[in-house]
Formats: structure tokens, C-alpha cells, sequence
């Protein structure tokens, strides 16, 4: 079966985008990843050396928004569309990993 | 065996601007939890960044102080994580086309000078913050979006004496272009900090390990010194250097083990296809450099050069951008440069730190200062007069206008104070025969009397010149 | 009421008129929906007292003759946020979302006193092409109702082919609009990138993303894309072009005269319908007859579009779907001891698998070791692609072909096979690659199915797109058959 990405593979991207499968979602999922990726290595024929990559195709350059401040009053609100909020904080269960980011 | 240390810093600043990096909510501090927040701030579905052209402004500001290449050609990237204080899961920064790059700052540890490489700076959006109870964490995003530059060094440092040195001057220097309060204590400015040794000819690198939780530029410096005499000793006993990450303890001096790395983190950078690319223009570029006040190593060299001052007390001046403009404000009314670095040293910086404020808070006026010390040049006041009209001007009093209406004008005016001699010395025979038997103590005395009938008033210079002219008759 | 028989100017005639109340009109309006969309199922919510409220204050203030749009009804796809009412995307992770803001296309059309009457069906996130991976619905062609009305903006395309609404509001990321509107027998434009603010619409692909209108006629397509264009402030991505009034200059069919076309030969190659392939060649001799020139032309690197879509959409996906996470709104899993679980469980319960497909292919070609190979030669490939356009819109007006390379296909026939599906948007997906504008309108039939013809046309000049799009359907009478929903009507 799998020969582009394996079910290890599956199982690592998976974590990464923070989703889980079962055995049988991952059998049936393996194969159709690997299908399409397939596909997506049909790219390679196409000749792109000295190619600029597009990442956007607007036709917007330097468009900035002067610095004024203006709060929108949406606080509560928000929080009341938590699933869980206490005290004016967005509630969750406890973080175990310590990992601070910026 | 001998050991060379490498020390790399990543130092996060937070920018002064009204509003967030990519959403109008103001940026600022104390409010209630998520009271400034909106739907872009809780990265609601549908919502777009929009950038703030303050914090682009900013971003070139830090990279001209900071003798950096301003990227003329640059984008936004998207940083890929999941954190409950990272509402949208990705954080919008700046991955291949930095705002900035190849910057140093000159340092001077114990009289050597060196410049220290940095290799990049950017711009990018705070996350908010999470307060961990028992079984729950708590969620504010008020800091989530605030601006901020990280600043990346060079591997350039090779002491930890030297990483305080390079904090210190990027601290100054973003500190005087007045983007940000770079103030440690308050989170305004975050160190993080990795540090490897290898033996003196060797190529490769040693392994890295991080320190956290360091809270001052103090801290950097003692918890590195404590990791580079560790990561020493691991290499002497033949063991070998984990990556890790270690806690600094402040109470004991010693970094603890946090968790060992398992593996690069995967971030999936990739360009951040809601915001357009930025071309930053030549004209915009010298706009912001022509504003750019004078930067802290200039003015020290104009103080010592042309205003005479020691290269401590021109330090000490430069501290911060309101200390140096303060002085310049002072020494630009006609006050004696040497007396403006004094006070502002001694008496004024007592000042601040007894009350805990700074400068630009207090009622203290650059007029009022350089009044204070043309009333002491010109002999108007007595040093020990000045001690009360200081009190005065952090009032904000009018120094002139204080004495006068306070009756400390000193009696300076030899006319006046010779009859008062003349007086003193007719009462006082027995001291001028002391002083003709070569008792010199005989002259306090007599300055005494004289400090008395006049209140103190009188000019201790003049009188000293009048009672010896007297005597030595 | 249904719409068979007027369109936007009538409306507004008789509104103007006081032949018909906004409030009658839109009391009308909920009534046949509520009949027919249980054939159908184009709704995934009605906003019926809202709806009659604000159709009321617009009789109240009187509707004048500059105000065309002002008292009719007008239906939103689900992916459009909506203040007070709800919006999911059709997706589970969604459920009962009360997005607190309104979407600029929202607003404008609020503006210009139109009324919502209700959220649309769609495929879960806009990704699928046959609205079967909706959460919540399944909805049906509205010429035959074992069919899908195609995707993503099924539910939009069905309610107007239906005559439930004059116009819909849809979204276009890879053909999203313009394939159901060829399936139903509509108009779709897919307008160019930057035209209209996406400020509100879940994101999809924010690279390929834009809003546009379904509608039975060209004429009425071209009065709402006006009304929703346009530079926001909120997105920095909308463009500052001017906006035209794109419907102003549609009177005759003989605009064409004198103007390029071209028919890349890649448009009609193996793989299209022989059906579809001889209504666009018939279109094309329409075209001759009004005077333009029809060329074949060539766009080398079609076929690749597929491959560089899937890559670059889902990679961006990957990342917009991330703040689904059951913290600060939608679903949060029930059962779950740490914050981990909630991610995991929030996520893996909220999506559908199509869904959880793309963010696993997106997620996979931003990786480490995958980014240069898949993502980054994705983008590079992407710029080829533009440039095949550009080369060939050089000296053609615009490109005309087929939308789909079929007809719209059986229920359940394709869900079951990604690749069969992917491929099907082949013909409208590099559109969305280059940021050009795309009009779908209808161009015959196959087995009683209608059959959609595609004109794409230069960066904002959708004006030219329209023209064309009227004079052909001035000249032909696809346009004027409705389905029978069945055989009430």
C-alpha cells in the first residue's frame, strides 16, 4: 500500500494538527493520502527553476492601518460565547506542558 | 582545558503604539481580563489582520538604532502552534524577509570595546497570558496582538559579562529612539537566552542548552556564569552536554533542569496570505532616521569631549533618553555642565528612587535646575541653601522666585559684609592675637561669628577674602 | 412567490410601484421556501422574524427609484458571519455559532435595504464540490433531486435555481460557485481576488477566497456584484479599484462585436462530457455570430492546476482552521480531562472527515522536510499558471469553456473517492490560482440537466465577462427554463 506516506507518518501530521483516528480511519485514510499525494507529485514536471513563488495575488502593496486605537466593546459578549469562562477569563482545563512561545 | 563560551540572546520588546499589531484594540495595561479585546483579538472565524503602520514605523526606528539593514522588500509569515493563549493557533511574524538585519551595538566591558552582530530583528504579535490554577488555566487576551520586536544576536558573545554589556546597550538604544519602555521588571522587555561552551579549537559548536525565568539583566549574568562553569565541568568529567532547557533559580543562584529537547519544533512557517507585502520606500526610511533623536554612545562623546564630563558621569547621564534630554535642557540654559551631571546623579536620581517614579512624571523642569545652579555659579546661594531650593523645584517651583521669597539670597557683596568683619574683629581681639601667634583656628572662629550676625547668609568665599585681607594687615 | 417570472428590475418596479409590499413580498418569500425546501433542503436557517421586522421598516420608509435593491429578499451562504444569526459553515464545530459581527457583503447588502431571509447549505468549510460533506443536510439539484446541486455553494445555487430567492450570496475558492451554478442552471461570478472584502467569510484558502452572487439572470448578477464590492478597510487585501456599475451598460447582445475570445484546447480535452463539449462549441458559433472571434488557444499548464490548488488550499486551510479548538467559541468535546483533549477531541468530533482530509494534506505540505517539495513548488507552479493566462489574455478579451467536465452527478456517486472529486474542479480551479474573475451561466442541457459555460476573463475586468455573458444570453434561451420541483410548478 502506503509508499509516498506511511501510517507513522499519518499518525505524526495528525498530531501536529491536533486530530486523532482510529485504526480503521487510519487504514482507510493511509491509501487516499497517499493517493493524492500522488497527485500532488505530479508537480515535479513542471520546470520552475527561476520561478518567483505567488503567495498572494492581490493587487494591494503597503496597505497599513494608521495607529488609532478603538475598542470594539465586544468583551462580554465574546466570553459569553465561551464554553467555559469564569471571572472575566476564558476557562480550560489545566495546561500541563510548560512551553511559554513567542 | 581550556573553554570558549558562545552565548546567543533572543530579546522580545514591546512596542509604545495606541493600537494592537493587526486590530484597532488599544494596547494597554491593567485592564480587566479581555476587557480589550475583540473579534480579531479571539481570532473569530472570518476575522482579517489589519497592520499597523506605527509598528512598521517602529520596526525600522529599532533597525536604524540599531545599525541594521532595513529589508525594503518584506512580508508577514504565519508561525503554526497550538496554545490556549494563541487564539487564531498561529502567530503572524516575520520568518524570511525580517524588517531588519545585520545590526550590531558596541559594548565595553572593563575598558574593551567590541561590537556584537545582530543577525535579525522582526515584528510580530504577543500572545496573551495564561494564569495556571490547580485543575484549570485561565485565558486573558488583553496582551494578545500587543507589538513586538524580537532581536536576535549574532554568535558573537563570548562572556556572560558581555551578554549583560549588549543587553545594556540595546536596552539604552531602543530606550532612546522612545518606542519602547524596555523595562525588564514590567514584560516589556524578555530575554531568552542560550549558552554552549567547546574547547579552545574546536570547530563545531558545542550543544546549546536555554535558560528561563530570567528576570533581569543581573540574573542573565549569574545564571550564565553558573551554566558556562556547569557545561565545563559536564565536559571535563568526559560527559557531554544535553539540549535542554533549564530553569535559573534566583534564590540559589543554579539553573535546574526544565526539560530536555526531543527534536526541532514544527512550526510550518509559510507567508501570511491575509496581508499584502510591504515596500518600504528610501523616503520613509529617511523620514524615521531624520526624526531619530541622537543615540546614547553620541551623547556620550559630545559630554566628555566637549562638555568636559568623566566617562562615568556621561554613562550615568545616558541612561535613559529623558535623563540625557533633561541634561542637554539643563546645560543649554547657560547651567555649569559639570554641577547639571551632579545633581542629576546625586540629588535627582535620590529623588526618583526614594519615590519610585520616573522623570517625566515628577514636577523636576530642566529651567528650574539650571536656574538652581546659576543662583550657586554666580554665589547668589550656598551649596547648603541649594538643599532647599532642590526641595523647591521638585515642586516645581521657580528657583529664583523660592529664594527671594525665603530670604536665602547669600550676602556676597564685599561692601555690605566689611562693615560686619570690621565688627566681629573689634569684638573679638583675642582671636586676632591667636591668628598673629599662628592659631589658623582662630579664622573658623571668627567665620563662625560672622556666619551668625548674618544668618549664614553671607558668602563664606568673600568672607574668608575679607577676614584674611583684615588680618593679615 | 417564486421568481420564475422577474427579476431584480421587476421587483423593484412593482416595489416602487406599491404593486407589492417589501413586507408581502418577503411573508411570500418564506412561504415557498417553507414548501419547497423540503425537496430540497437549500436552508440551513430561516431569519424570518428579523427578516419580516426589517422588510416592515423598509415599506415604512418608502422605497425610492435609486434604491434597486432595497426590500428584496436575498440568501447568504452559511460561511458568511451574520450578527444574531447563526453561522456554521456546516460544520458540527460550529453548531449554533453566533459570530457577533456582520460580514462586509453583509453589511453592504444591509445597506442597500436588502433582506436576508436565511443561511444556505454548503459542503462542511466550502470544501467538497457537491455540498454532501455538510454536516448538517443534504441538499438537492433542483432539476432532479437525485442529484447534487454541486458545491460548495449548493445551497445557494439550488434556492435560486429553485425560485426561492431572486439572488444568493456564495463563495468561490476553487469553483465553489460557478460549478453549482452551472449544475442549477444560474449565474455565478467568482469575481477577481480583491474585488470583494472577504472581511466575514470564514476562511477557506485566503489566498483563492472570494464572495460572489448567483442569480437567474446576468443582469441581476452584475446589480449585486456592484453592491458588494469594493475596498474594506478590514481586509488589506480588497482592492481600491473602482467599482463599476457593472449592470448599467447591459442592453444589447451586440457588444461582442469585434472582441477575441479564446477556447484552450485543454478545455475541452479527455475527460468532458461530449454533451458539455458541444454546448460550448455551439456557444462559441453564438459568439461568431455576434460578430467576436473565437480562437483556440492554450494553457499549457492546466492540468497542473488540480495538484498546486489542493497543495496551496489546503495548506492554508491547515492554518485557518486551526482556531477551531474548543477554547474560545463553537464545540468543545465533552468528555476531556486536560487541554490536549480538549484540542483532540474538540477537533476530531467537530470535523468531518473531507475536512480533516484537507487539514492533513495542508498540514503535511508545511512540515518540515515537505514545505520545498510540496508548498513552495505548489506556489512556484502557481505563477506558471498565471502567466499562461496572461499570455493568452494578452490579445483575447477573455477565455471561454466549459465549468465542470460534466453534468451534475449522482447523489453519493463521488464522495467516496477524493481524487475523482478533486479532479472535477479542473476547469474552474486555476481561476482561483490567478485571481481572475470567472462567470458561470447556464449554456444548455444534458439529459434534462442543465449544462454551465465559464468566461474568464483579466484582472477586473469583469464589465467584459458581463457584456458577453448578456449577449449570449440574449441570444439563447437556456436562461428562461425552469426546473420542475416535482411537477408543482
Amino acid at each position: 500500500m502506503a509508499n509516498r506516506i506511511n501510517r507513522d507518518q499519518v499518525q505524526h501530521v495528525a498530531g501536529l494538527a491536533k486530530l486523532e483516528f482510529t485504526d480503521a480511519q487510519l487504514d482507510a485514510f493511509t491509501p487516499q493520502l497517499d493517493d493524492i499525494i500522488g497527485l500532488f507529485e505530479t508537480l515535479s514536471e513542471v520546470d520552475t527553476d527561476g520561478v518567483e513563488a505567488t503567495n498572494n495575488v492581490s493587487d494591494q502593496l503597503n496597505v497599513m492601518r494608521e495607529d488609532v486605537a478603538d475598542n470594539w466593546g465586544q468583551s462580554q459578549a465574546l466570553l459569553k460565547n465561551a464554553p467555559d469562562a469564569a471571572r472575566g477569563f476564558i476557562k480550560v482545563p489545566a495546561i500541563i506542558d510548560e512551553s511559554e512561545d513567542n | 582545558m581550556n573553554f570558549e563560551t558562545t552565548i546567543g540572546l533572543e530579546v522580545h520588546i514591546e512596542l509604545k503604539t495606541n493600537s494592537k499589531i493587526f486590530s484597532p484594540s488599544p494596547v494597554a495595561y491593567g485592564a480587566d481580563p479581555n476587557a480589550n479585546t475583540n473579534v480579531i483579538d479571539f481570532g473569530y472565524p472570518g476575522v482579517l489582520p489589519t497592520t499597523n503602520k506605527g509598528v512598521v514605523a517602529d520596526g525600522i526606528i529599532a533597525a536604524l538604532a540599531l545599525h541594521a539593514t532595513v529589508e525594503q522588500h518584506t512580508h508577514f509569515d504565519r508561525k503554526n502552534y497550538f496554545y490556549p493563549d494563541n487564539p487564531k493557533a498561529y502567530q503572524i511574524t516575520q520568518s524570511d524577509k525580517p524588517i531588519g538585519h545585520d545590526g550590531w551595538v558596541e559594548v565595553d566591558v572593563d575598558g574593551v570595546k567590541k561590537k556584537i552582530g545582530i543577525s535579525e530583528m522582526h515584528i510580530e504579535e504577543d500572545a496573551g497570558k495564561n494564569t495556571h490554577e490547580r485543575d484549570y488555566s485561565y485565558v486573558d487576551l488583553n496582551r494578545q496582538g500587543t507589538p513586538l520586536i524580537e532581536i536576535v544576536s549574532k554568535p558573537d558573545i563570548a562572556s556572560p559579562a558581555e551578554a549583560y554589556a549588549y543587553l545594556e546597550a540595546l536596552r539604552q538604544r531602543i530606550q532612546f529612539t522612545g518606542i519602547s519602555d524596555v523595562k525588564m521588571e514590567e514584560g516589556s522587555m524578555r530575554v531568552d537566552v542560550n549558552i554552549s561552551v567547546r574547547p579552545v579549537g574546536q570547530e563545531k559548536f558545542g550543544t546549546k542548552t536555554e535558560l528561563k525565568n530570567l528576570n533581569s539583566f543581573n540574573y542573565v549574568q549569574r545564571g550564565l556564569e553558573y551554566e558556562e562553569k556547569r557545561q565545563q565541568q559536564v565536559l571535563m568529567s568526559g560527559g557531554a552536554v544535553q539540549q535542554e532547557t533549564r530553569r535559573f533559580d534566583e534564590k540559589t543562584g543554579e539553573t535546574i533542569l526544565m526539560r530536555v529537547k526531543a527534536g526541532a519544533d514544527d512550526y510550518r512557517y509559510f507567508p501570511e496570505p491575509d496581508l499584502p507585502a510591504l515596500n518600504i520606500s528610501d523616503d520613509w526610511i529617511k523620514e524615521l532616521g531624520d526624526a531619530m533623536p541622537e543615540m546614547p554612545t553620541k551623547r556620550r562623546e559630545r559630554y566628555v569631549n566637549e562638555l568636559g564630563l568623566t566617562d562615568y558621569d556621561a554613562m550615568v547621564i545616558t541612561q535613559t533618553k529623558e535623563m540625557s534630554d533633561f541634561f542637554d535642557a539643563t546645560v543649554a540654559l547657560k547651567a555649569d555642565p559639570k554641577m547639571a551631571a551632579n545633581y542629576l546623579q546625586g540629588d535627582v536620581n535620590a529623588y526618583l528612587n526614594d519615590n519610585h517614579v520616573d522623570l517625566q512624571a515628577t514636577k523636576l523642569k530642566p529651567a528650574n535646575l539650571a536656574g538652581m545652579i546659576n543662583l550657586i555659579s554666580d554665589g547668589t546661594i550656598s551649596s547648603k541653601m541649594a538643599k532647599k531650593v532642590f526641595k523647591a523645584i521638585t515642586n516645581g517651583e521657580e528657583p529664583k522666585a523660592f529664594v527671594e521669597k525665603n530670604g536665602l539670597v547669600q550676602l556676597s557683596d564685599p561692601a555690605k559684609l566689611q562693615p560686619i568683619v570690621d565688627d566681629v574683629l573689634q569684638s573679638n581681639p583675642q582671636s586676632i592675637e591667636d591668628f598673629n601667634n599662628g592659631k589658623k583656628r582662630a579664622v573658623g572662629f571668627l567665620v563662625g561669628q560672622i556666619m551668625k550676625q548674618t544668618h549664614g547668609q553671607a558668602n563664606p568665599q568673600v568672607v574668608n577674602k575679607l577676614l584674611m585681607a583684615a588680618l593679615q594687615q | 412567490m417564486n421568481y420564475f417570472k422577474q427579476d431584480l428590475a421587476s421587483l423593484h418596479a412593482d416595489l416602487v410601484a406599491k404593486k407589492l409590499s417589501a413586507k408581502e413580498l418577503t411573508q411570500a418569500t418564506f412561504d415557498n421556501i417553507k414548501a419547497t425546501d423540503p425537496k430540497i433542503d437549500a436552508f440551513l436557517a430561516l431569519n424570518e422574524d428579523a427578516a419580516l421586522d426589517q422588510a416592515a421598516k423598509v415599506d415604512a420608509a418608502g422605497i425610492k427609484e435609486d434604491q434597486s435593491l432595497a426590500g428584496i429578499p436575498v440568501a447568504i451562504k452559511d460561511n458568511i458571519v451574520t450578527k444574531d444569526l447563526t453561522t456554521t459553515a456546516a460544520s458540527k464545530i460550529l453548531t449554533n455559532f453566533n459570530p457577533l459581527y456582520d460580514a462586509t457583503v453583509t453589511t453592504k447588502l444591509a445597506d442597500a435595504q436588502m433582506i436576508t431571509v436565511g443561511k444556505t447549505n454548503m459542503d462542511e468549510f466550502a470544501m467538497g464540490g457537491s455540498t454532501e460533506t455538510s454536516a448538517f443536510k443534504q441538499t438537492k439539484n433542483a432539476w432532479d433531486q437525485a442529484k447534487v446541486p454541486g458545491g460548495s455553494s449548493g445551497g445557494s445555487a439550488a434556492a435560486v435555481a429553485s425560485g426561492q430567492v431572486v439572488a444568493a450570496l456564495g463563495t468561490d475558492t476553487g469553483g465553489s460557485i460557478r460549478q453549482p451554478a452551472a449544475f442549477n442552471g444560474v449565474v455565478g461570478m467568482k469575481p477577481t481576488y480583491g474585488r470583494v472584502s472577504r472581511w466575514g467569510l470564514i476562511a477557506f484558502g485566503s489566498s483563492l477566497d472570494q464572495i460572489g452572487p448567483l442569480t437567474r439572470g446576468v443582469k441581476d448578477n452584475a446589480t449585486i456584484l456592484s453592491a458588494i464590492s469594493g475596498h474594506d478597510e478590514h481586509d488589506l487585501t480588497s482592492s481600491t479599484q473602482a467599482v463599476p456599475d457593472f449592470a448599467k451598460d447591459l442592453n444589447d447582445a451586440t457588444s461582442v462585436k469585434g472582441l477575441r475570445i479564446g477556447l484552450p484546447k485543454e478545455f475541452l480535452a479527455e475527460g468532458v462530457d461530449e454533451d458539455v463539449k458541444n454546448a460550448i462549441l455551439a456557444a462559441a458559433d453564438t459568439y461568431r455570430k455576434l460578430g467576436a472571434t473565437v480562437d483556440e488557444v492554450s494553457l499549457p499548464h492546466n492540468k497542473y492546476g488540480v495538484a498546486a490548488y489542493y497543495i496551496i488550499a489546503s495548506s492554508e486551510a491547515s492554518s485557518n482552521l486551526q482556531r477551531f479548538d474548543g477554547i474560545r467559541y463553537g464545540y468543545r468535546a465533552q468528555d476531556v480531562k486536560n487541554l490536549e483533549d480538549v484540542y483532540v477531541k474538540s477537533r476530531s468530533e467537530g470535523f468531518g472527515d473531507e475536512v480533516k482530509r484537507r487539514i492533513m494534506l495542508g498540514t503535511f505540505s508545511l512540515s518540515a522536510g515537505f514545505y520545498d517539495a510540496y508548498f513552495l513548488k505548489a506556489a512556484r507552479v502557481r505563477t506558471v499558471i498565471i502567466n499562461d493566462f496572461k499570455a493568452v489574455l494578452k490579445d483575447h478579451d477573455f477565455i471561454m469553456g466549459p465549468v465542470a467536465p460534466t453534468p451534475a452527478f449522482d447523489l453519493g456517486a463521488e464522495i467516496k473517492d477524493p481524487i475523482t472529486m478533486y479532479m472535477n474542479d479542473i476547469l474552474t480551479i486555476p481561476v482561483n490560482l490567478a485571481g481572475l474573475p470567472g462567470l458561470s451561466l447556464p449554456a444548455g442541457f444534458s439529459n434534462n440537466l442543465p449544462v454551465g459555460m465559464q468566461l474568464i476573463g483579466r484582472p477586473f475586468d469583469e464589465s467584459t465577462l458581463y457584456k458577453a455573458g448578456y449577449a449570449f444570453e440574449q441570444s439563447t434561451d437556456f436562461h428562461l427554463q425552469v426546473p420542475t420541483l416535482g411537477g408543482q410548478n
